[in-house]
């Protein structure tokens, strides 16, 4: 029997995503940059978009939802919290990523108003749907109900450039961002700090420098005149 | 604060000074500490620092974990409050679309300007910097030298809080004794690369930054900076006990609200506030400086912005400290009879020899700092080493192919993480994740190394702003079109920036991902991106070669002058905020002098 490709992409997924990615390019120039508005390049929004404006109040403690609405529907915050799961499982130092609120981080970023948002949003979103239909292909079952060794294989196919698949690589790109703002949505958490031993943002009466013996052990000295 | 509103602004102002960072903050500091009466504009609106910096908030409680976005670039904490890259209503443009000649501008809208978010690094320009062209022929040589300025940078130095050690290095001037204060310690990335960077020939020593290690001797400095002035004395020394030392968290780039790093509202505008001498006029802006009978600045035309409606300020003498480009546009804008080219400009100079700075970066991987023990690396916000320009010899026999320095800046440790998230590096093409994803964060985090290259630009005839002859602001004031481009020697030194910093992340037994770009033209960062901008009423010896004599007065209006980064004839490496606060005072002190001469 003559097997499909299982990672042949749905053609009208690849078309949106190709549609997509040239609509992306219009943005891609950063118009931000300071970039006058009459040499914006075409398309670009001539101000920003309404999103938290130039002076927004910077003490206040905010949550995904706060400042624009959350976008995504029950059975996609089900699908993204899976798999923010496979990409940061709970382990014996600190929690999955969904259990920390990266969740609603994706959610909203995919949401929010801002050019690269809008941009990297509508990747997202695509791949998601890549990834519930190859699932369900697969497995019979969307990712969120496919079995925990099913929805870690198809992450492991999206997980490399393959020179051979090259329809595949849509997939893998939403797969390394999807993946990137999972670990910057995790490690920012008190939970995901304190995970990677991030001991500072505490005030300190003196600043010591290194831990004692670390410098002699690196074959480093510390006797400059400072 | 005496903040006022046009309404109750005074018909008795000494001195109106246009800003209120650097610039402005030292100007009108100096001249209402020595009893000028000063009224002070800002286009922005009033803010304050002990009130409003996010100390201790992380970025899980920011939108977007904190990120930069078109209305808060620099990520959602950084201080900078209406302002930009884009400021609503206030476009400008570029002359042309190619690429490589563009101008990128950043405004702070607020009270204290730039200095609220910026670096602190805080570095003296050289003797060799005043006199460039003397060296290579190249660019101008300042009126003044640097025993002219040295005194100035003391007392910026004092009044401020500047840390850093003198190292006796070639052109990079020693502060007296007692005036820095202590270094904190390197970090274990900056160790490695200090010790690495040996082998190289790279000098690696304390960076000079405006923060405090420890408190300000409230009781030996305000005499030395005030002598024979009791009142002054008495405020300075009561508001030095009120700037605590530094304590270790929270980015210097939020701004700080226990006073221990310098921005002109904590440091400058406290103290002149006190005296009574000055008022402070937000939300104002400046639109053109207005003219007596006899030709001298009678004051400053402004718009109010909560209403739109158009005042004047009147003054015996106008001190423009609005930014470089921002006092070129003032300027310009302010024309008439006797002035048909803008006001300052009979030689024509006025607006030309913009100069930013050169700025690439490059970093690696390094190993050694792979899995060290957890610890607590924040210390003074940014980097706590940095590399003084160092090639000199080399330069002087032809070797490098540019001319001009720079110096390097680092970036290392375990740093608070941010929306980015850790530093990955994805072996064999790999996106990493599950178990082997946070194993490798654990691993990885902290072994990651940046160097900032940031190098001197030399002045030339295509880089300028004018008035743009069809665009107006929402207020229709018109309003700036650049004009920009790199000479070989900027390119060549970006290009040198990248090879030297991947050849020091090999000596550290890091990996570089890829090879440096030999071409500088993709290395190097857009004018005005790296937001030091100077020159456009640049200082001379002459009235025919430059815009305002050797004490920063317009050639043209005796009573008019500019206090901000305008006046560089030259843009050493050294980032020049630390210049604009010396000439800030010195200026000022001009200002005081002519006054008591009866001069203006």
């Amino acid at each position: 029997m003559n097997t499909p490709d299982p990672m042949r992409i749905d053609r009208r997924v690849a078309i949106k995503w190709m549609l997509t990615a040239s609509a992306g390019a219009v943005f891609a120039s950063r118009p931000a940059f300071g970039v006058p508005a009459a040499e914006a390049p075409a398309g670009a929004p001539a101000k920003p978009p309404d999103g938290y404006g130039l002076d927004p109040d910077l003490l206040r403690a905010y949550k995904p939802g706060d400042l624009w609405p959350l976008t995504f529907s029950a059975a996609q915050r089900r699908q993204v919290a899976a798999l923010c799961d496979v990409v940061i499982p709970a382990d014996s130092r600190s929690p999955s990523a969904s259990a920390v609120g990266v969740t609603d981080f994706i959610d909203e970023f995919v949401s929010a108003p801002y050019p690269d948002n809008v941009r990297d949003g509508k990747k997202i979103l695509e791949g998601l749907a890549w990834l519930d239909a190859e699932s369900a292909r697969r497995y019979g079952a969307v990712f969120a109900e496919a079995a925990g060794p099913q929805r870690a294989s198809l992450c492991e196919d999206i997980s490399r450039d393959d020179p051979g698949r090259p329809g595949l690589k849509p997939a893998a790109d939403f797969f390394r961002l999807f993946r990137n703002l999972v670990a910057g949505g995790f490690y920012t958490t008190p939970e995901g700090m304190r995970d990677i031993g991030y001991e500072g943002n505490v005030p300190l009466a003196r600043f010591d420098g290194p831990p004692p013996g670390l410098v002699e052990r690196l074959g480093l000295t510390d006797e400059v005149k400072w | 604060m005496a903040s006022v509103s046009p309404i109750s602004v005074s018909d008795n102002y000494d001195v109106v000074v246009v800003g209120s960072g650097a610039a402005g903050g030292q100007a009108a500091y100096t001249l209402a500490m020595e009893g000028a009466r000063v009224l002070m504009i800002e286009a922005g609106r009033k803010y304050d620092p002990v009130s409003e910096t996010p100390m201790f908030q992380t970025n899980d409680t920011a939108p977007l974990r904190g990120a930069g976005t078109p209305d808060k670039y620099f990520g959602f904490h950084d201080a900078t409050v209406g302002g930009g890259w884009i400021v609503p209503g206030e476009p400008y443009t570029n002359a042309s679309d190619e690429e490589g000649r563009q101008f990128t501008w950043w405004r702070a809208r607020m009270l204290g300007g730039r200095t609220n978010h910026w670096g602190r690094i805080a570095l003296r320009n050289g003797p060799y910097d005043f006199k460039p062209c003397s060296r290579d022929g190249l660019g101008f040589d300042w009126p003044i030298s640097y025993e002219d300025v040295a005194p100035y940078y003391d007392k910026v130095e004092m009044l401020i809080g500047v840390f850093g050690s003198n190292n006796g290095l070639e052109n990079t001037p020693d502060s007296p004794d007692g005036v820095l204060l202590p270094p904190p310690r390197a970090r274990i990335g900056e160790l490695l690369a200090r010790q690495r960077g040996r082998g190289l020939g790279i000098p690696v020593i304390p960076i000079h930054r405006a923060v405090l290690t420890r408190m300000l001797d409230h009781r030996a400095i305000p005499p030395r900076l005030h002598p024979g002035n009791a009142k002054a004395q008495r405020i300075l020394s009561e508001d030095m006990q009120g700037r605590a030392a530094c304590f270790w968290a929270t980015p210097c780039g939020r701004g700080c609200s226990i006073r221990a790093n310098y921005q002109s509202t904590t440091v400058h505008l406290p103290p002149a506030l006190a005296t009574g001498n000055l008022d402070i006029l937000a939300n104002a802006m400046a639109r053109e400086v207005y003219l007596d009978t006899k030709g001298r600045a009678a004051g400053v035309t402004y718009i109010d912005k909560t209403t739109g409606q158009e005042h004047r300020a009147s003054a015996r003498a106008v001190v423009l400290a609005a930014g470089a480009c921002e006092t070129v546009r003032l300027l310009l804008n302010s024309k008439s009879g006797r002035f048909p080219n803008g006001l300052a400009n009979s030689s024509g100079l006025v607006g030309r020899y913009i100069m930013d700075t050169v700025g690439a970066e490059w970093g690696g991987h390094v190993p050694l700092l792979e899995s060290l023990p957890p610890h607590n690396e924040d210390g003074a916000g940014g980097g706590h080493v940095y590399v003084p320009w160092w090639l000199y010899r080399e330069q002087k026999r032809g070797r490098l192919g540019f001319a001009r320095g720079y110096h390097v800046e680092f970036g290392t440790g375990k740093m608070m993480p941010g929306a980015e998230g850790p530093y990955l590096p994805d072996a064999g093409g790999t996106t990493s994740f599950g178990s082997r994803l946070k194993e490798d964060a654990r691993r990885y985090y902290g072994s990651y190394v940046s160097f900032t290259g940031r190098g001197e630009m030399i002045p030339n005839r295509d880089s300028f702003c004018e008035i743009d002859p069809t665009v107006v602001d929402k207020w229709g004031i018109p309003v700036l079109r650049f004009h920009w481009k790199w000479s070989e020697h900027e390119i060549k030194q970006a290009a040198h920036m990248q090879r030297t910093f991947a050849d020091w992340i090999e000596a550290m037994g890091g990996t570089n991902t890829k090879a440096p770009d030999p071409d500088g033209r993709r290395a190097i960062h857009a004018g005005g991106a790296i937001i030091h901008e100077v020159g456009g009423t640049i200082m001379g010896n002459s009235p025919s070669n430059s815009v305002t004599n050797p004490w920063s007065q317009a050639w043209d209006v005796a009573n008019l002058f500019v206090a901000d980064g305008g006046v560089f004839a030259s843009n050493a490496d050294k980032n020049p905020t630390l210049t604009i606060m010396a000439l800030a005072w010195r200026t000022a002190d001009r200002v005081l002098d002519e006054m008591r001469r009866g001069n203006i």
